[in-house]
């Protein structure tokens, strides 16, 4: 557990969640990419103790999860804020069942936004997490990352909880193509 | 009509006989659970009466969790059809411990046998089928032992494929359309996951 209990923070946010998910032993790493999770996702492809899993969509990854639990593995989802939207129903199997359920949530429609596409679904997600019953962390500065993913991965595999970080859009940094409108 | 003459209970005991420690079974909501609750409630069953969609993906985690133990997947085609994609994540994964059995009745039995888009296209309403084939869309997918099975014949060799054949295996298994009795599982999901674990692992 020295990774994740170290004071220091590292270089780079998502290397400090990699490392936290090293130390909790996560075995399974289901996502559909977003850029705001690339590096992280880099890095456990890499890992030797890490599966990564590409997903068609965000519900496969909560169905993998309960079947890693059943036989003794521990997964984490990794999705963007509008992949939850697709998860809602599957999401009620973490309360069913009483499964550990990590998911870090790279957040869209949240913070200085460009894309008016992303709102609907960014604002609705703590919502919609709520109403299934997932407990919500947030994290919007870099040097709490550490601790914030720390905190929740323990909340789902020490406690059984059904657990959700909100990685904010502030933290990801506010994406851009450069574009201007006429 | 299907014109199909197997009958899930029987195939579904014949294809469960003798399972043991090394065979983990997870049944998709609705008929297939409880035709995998008839063939005995083991231990080592995960059925579901929910969650309608995460019998491949469910199935998918478990093997790669449990690589020297056999996992075998029973669904039906409704649910099936609600999670295609979980097939090219399989194909993606090719775990070699896992086998997929969807009973096709080309219905939505337990919603009052609906046509599945696995119906034949005929002339009757607009949605009375398709003609999907699922064995096509496994291969498609990326699961190059995909098929199609509709003689009682055929029965043993699918028996030995479901059971013991290097995977992903997938086979689909054409069956006729019953009313048959509810055969029930325990239903709270806590305890079926924690009876699941603690036969398996030794702790819940
Ligand atoms: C998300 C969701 N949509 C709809 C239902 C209602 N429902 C329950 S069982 C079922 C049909 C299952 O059909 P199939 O998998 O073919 O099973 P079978 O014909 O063997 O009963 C449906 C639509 C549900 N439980 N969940």
């Amino acid at each position: 557990m020295n990774a994740a209990t170290s004071a220091e923070p590292s270089v780079d946010w998502r290397d400090d969640i990699f490392d936290v998910l090293q130390a909790h032993d996560i075995r399974q790493v289901c996502h559909v990419p977003d850029a705001g999770h690339a590096r992280l996702i880099e890095h456990c492809q890499r890992s030797n103790a890490m599966r990564t899993i590409a997903l068609t969509t965000e519900e496969e990854g909560i169905a993998i999860a309960a079947g890693a639990w059943l036989g003794g593995q521990r997964a984490v989802l990794l999705m963007q804020s509008s992949g939850v939207g697709n998860t809602i129903n599957l999401l009620g199997l973490a309360k069913t069942l009483r499964f550990p359920f990590l998911t870090l949530i790279t957040m869209r429609g949240d913070w200085g936004e460009f894309n008016s596409w992303q709102y609907p679904m960014g604002q609705g997600t703590p919502k919609v997490l709520e109403a299934m019953g997932v407990l919500l962390y947030s994290v919007d500065n870099a040097a709490e990352v550490r601790a914030t993913v720390d905190a929740a991965t323990r909340a789902a595999f020490n406690g059984g909880q059904a657990v959700a970080v909100l990685l904010r859009q502030k933290l990801i940094g506010i994406k851009d193509f450069g574009n201007k409108k006429a | 009509m299907s014109g199909a003459t197997l009958q899930r209970r029987p195939l579904v005991k014949q294809i469960l006989v003798g399972a043991d420690d090394n065979l983990l079974v997870i049944a998709g909501l609705g008929s297939s659970n409880w035709d995998v609750t008839e063939a005995g409630d083991r231990t080592l069953n995960m059925p579901l009466w929910g969650g309608m969609g995460a019998p491949v993906g469910m199935g998918l985690g478990l093997a790669l969790a449990q690589p020297a133990k056999r996992v075998l997947v029973i669904t039906g085609d409704g649910d099936m059809l609600m999670s295609l994609g979980s097939l090219a994540t399989v194909a993606a994964q090719q775990p070699d411990n896992l086998a997929i059995m969807v009973l096709d009745n080309e219905k939505f039995g337990e919603t009052g046998n609906q046509a599945t888009h696995t119906s034949p296209r005929n002339n009757g309403p607009t949605d009375s089928g398709a003609g999907t084939d699922l064995a096509l869309i496994a291969k498609g997918c990326g699961i190059a032992d995909a098929a199609t099975v509709r003689e009682a014949s055929d029965v043993p060799q699918l028996l030995r494929h479901l059971r013991t054949k290097p995977g992903p295996v997938f086979r689909v298994v054409k069956v006729m359309v019953e009313k048959l009795e509810f055969v029930m599982p325990p239903q709270d999901g806590a305890h079926l996951k924690d009876r699941f674990r603690q036969a398996l692992l030794g702790h819940p």
